[in-house]
């Protein structure tokens, strides 16, 4: 039995905007019959672009019925500009989750909206798929498998799979789903290298970068001396350079050296690799 | 689950999923864990005693189904059963590289077949037509000189639809080709006497005739010859060497007991339940219809599929009710296909999604499956008004039913 969420099994049981709007400004489509879920979305859109009436009907299991319900519910009320920035993850969020297996149902979500924001822009309502067909069996695109990849930083085929069914029929398109998993996989720690790489200083200023390190200081760190009756306070930030005072236990503990690596290292990692973390009372 | 399940209020119609243990089996069961605990191959009393029991659970598992008490080898389930079977026989002769099976196999067998496919094997996987029943000379034709052995299943799972696996042994003891049958959903549904068939090799559950879970057992003809699939001790001949599972087994053998005695009701009662309740839902409801043939079935067993609506939806909804049944859609297979079973005979996706399995027991009653047909209907028409392939004009068709 799958594990729902109290949200998902409400939403299924009691869902809400069901129904088709019959003079509809935008309709949406995806999913079919043969892969066992299909969502119909139909909005009323107004002069200002803003969504004012959004129903749908499903085929599908509970999470499929769940997703939809919820889709409506986020859209009614904002502009087709904002409702576009709308992700399968930002659905399954919503939904206080849904298992992995589920997910695809999050997807199905997302591309129905997809398809009715082009319908609205003058294009046909199940949405013209470009690219190439990956994965005969449930007629998945590398354009859709790159994008689920990207929008939910996924590691592993069986990801892919229920993401997007892509790989879940007769599986000989596994072996391309690898390739195009490896490619974006290494786009993606390209990306954050050529990211690591920028000095800090130039994409935060200095009050953000202050901000910031008091978070972790206070997220991260403090919690871990509080342990050993420790405490920690931010003294300034001069460019690079972080000055902390060790306080209460930590003060003249013999291993101070190492907790001030430690607390370096933390900072190197949650806010920039740039920083040098130094002891406040030697400036003071 | 938040709320505890109190089982008196659910109505357990998942029956070839597995049953519940009957209270005699598990009163049966019960000194095994504490007072009668020994090994039965110990020399002392405490062995003895048992070793008496596991020797007459033998034989009342051989009565079930006309079998010698040495004829029945314990194993620990079904699965197991089958992949001794068909592997133990294919180690026993092998020089011999093709099996026959068929396409709407249980995973115990499928998965085994596949894995021999990969290992160099030869099989043939026949066809089955839209009402799920086998082609008696395409499987005939499908013989060669090196087959090595025949599995053939007696009682579809999924549908209940029963094989003509009597005439197919004996064809293939013409053929001299031994015939393994899983015959898991068959035992203690059906009439079963081995003396009077040519079948070589058989495999049965527990689980699902009311008996424990992680006991099963395979009937092996005087005569046959398997190797073992695992290495260990003398127990069962060499041929399933471990420690014998004791109350698993003596629950097995109350379980068949039971069985025989509730035999004429299963056939007469429970069937009638069964035609009950399938007549009046595709009465009741537009664009349903029962999978496979009705003419050779199990009496338990009912498949129904509703066009347009989706097979876990209709669980979780049945599942509110309090009642419990399978599916054969993609969502409650495990995997984004839906039923192998189902493809295989051809029945379109709008019907496999939503198709729910029915499967009954001697527990159920008149009361229950009143109580379904008043309340299954709505279900069906409340998900068929969210769903965008229904039409309401599908609702108006009306349908020639006898």
């Amino acid at each position: 039995m799958w594990d729902y969420t109290d949200k998902v099994k409400d939403l299924f049981l009691n869902p809400k905007n069901v129904g088709e709007i019959e003079d509809a400004d935008a309709v949406g489509e995806a999913g079919s019959i043969a892969c066992g879920d299909a969502l119909k979305l139909t909005l009323k859109i107004d002069g200002n672009e803003r969504i004012t009436d959004a129903k749908f009907k499903t085929f599908g299991c509970a999470s499929a019925i769940a997703s939809s319900s919820i889709l409506t519910e986020m859209i009614l009320g904002k502009t087709i500009k904002e409702a576009a920035k709308i992700t399968n993850r930002d659905i399954a969020e919503n939904l206080g989750g849904l298992p992995e297996e589920k997910m695809h149902c999050s997807v199905m979500g997302m591309e129905a909206l997809e398809a009715a924001i082009e319908n609205f822009r003058g294009k046909p309502a199940t949405k013209v798929e470009t690219g190439e067909i990956i994965c005969k069996c449930f007629g998945v695109t590398d354009t859709t498998i790159r994008r689920v990849i990207r929008e939910n930083r996924l590691r592993t085929v069986e990801q892919v799979t229920n993401y997007t069914k892509a790989g879940g029929g007769c599986g000989t398109c596994i072996e391309n789903i690898e390739k195009i998993l490896k490619g974006e996989i290494d786009k993606r720690t390209k990306t954050a290298r050529d990211k690591e790489k920028q000095p800090a200083g130039r994409r935060m200023t200095n009050l953000q970068k202050i901000n910031i390190i008091q978070e972790v200081i206070n997220r991260d760190i403090r919690p871990q001396l509080q342990k050993d009756g420790g405490n920690i306070e931010l003294v300034d930030v001069d460019g690079n350079h972080v000055y902390v005072n060790l306080t209460g236990m930590c003060a003249g503990c013999i291993a101070s050296t190492m907790t001030i690596k430690w607390i370096q290292e933390k900072l190197k990692e949650f806010v920039s690799p740039e920083l040098d973390v130094l002891e406040g009372g030697d400036m003071i | 689950m938040s709320r505890p399940i109190l089982e008196p209020c659910y109505i357990y119609l998942d029956n070839n999923a597995t049953t519940r243990v009957h209270k005699e089996v598990f009163e049966a069961m019960l000194p095994h864990f504490t007072r009668l605990f020994g090994n039965p191959s110990s020399m002392h009393l405490c062995g003895g005693v048992v070793a008496k029991q596991v020797r007459e659970a033998r034989e009342r598992i051989g009565a079930l189904m006309g079998a010698d008490p040495d004829e029945i080898i314990f194993t620990s389930g079904g699965t197991e059963s089958d992949n001794l079977a068909i592997r133990g026989i294919l180690e026993s002769n092998p020089a011999k590289k093709h099996i026959i099976t068929t396409r709407v196999e249980h995973p115990g067998v499928l998965s085994t077949a596949r894995w021999l496919e990969s290992r160099g094997y030869d099989v043939t996987f026949l066809d089955v037509d839209n009402g799920g029943n086998l082609n008696l000379e395409a499987y005939k034709a499908s013989f060669r000189p090196d087959t090595a052995v025949v599995s053939v299943m007696w009682a579809n799972n999924e549908t209940g639809v029963l094989f003509p696996v009597e005439e197919m042994a004996s064809y293939a003891r013409e053929r001299n080709v031994p015939f393994h049958t899983d015959a898991v959903q068959a035992v203690g549904k059906i009439p079963i006497n081995l003396k009077e068939l040519n079948i070589d090799l058989l495999s049965l559950s527990g689980h699902k005739l009311h008996g424990p879970k992680g006991i099963g057992a395979l009937y092996v003809r005087k005569g046959v010859r398997i190797s073992p699939i695992l290495l260990g001790g003398h127990q069962e001949h060499g041929k399933r060497p471990g420690t014998e599972n004791v109350p698993a087994i003596v629950g097995l053998g109350k379980a068949s007991d039971l069985a025989l005695k509730n035999m004429e009701d299963e056939n007469t009662r429970v069937k009638q339940l069964r035609d009950k309740l399938e007549n009046a839902l595709v009465s009741k409801i537009p664009r349903s219809q029962v999978n496979g043939s009705r003419r050779r079935r199990l009496p338990n067993t009912s498949n129904i599929s509703f066009e347009y609506v989706e097979g876990e939806a209709i669980l979780l909804m049945m599942n509110e009710l309090r009642i419990a049944a399978s599916s054969g859609s993609a969502c409650t297979s495990g995997s984004l296909e839906p039923s192998h079973v189902l493809r295989a005979m051809g029945i379109p996706f709008t019907m496999i999604h939503g198709s729910v399995r029915f499967s009954l027991s001697v527990d159920n009653t008149q009361q229950q499956i009143d109580f379904i047909i008043e309340k299954f209907p709505s279900i069906i028409s409340d998900l068929r008004k969210i769903s965008p392939f229904w039409k309401e004009s599908y609702g108006r068709h009306v349908k020639n039913f006898s």
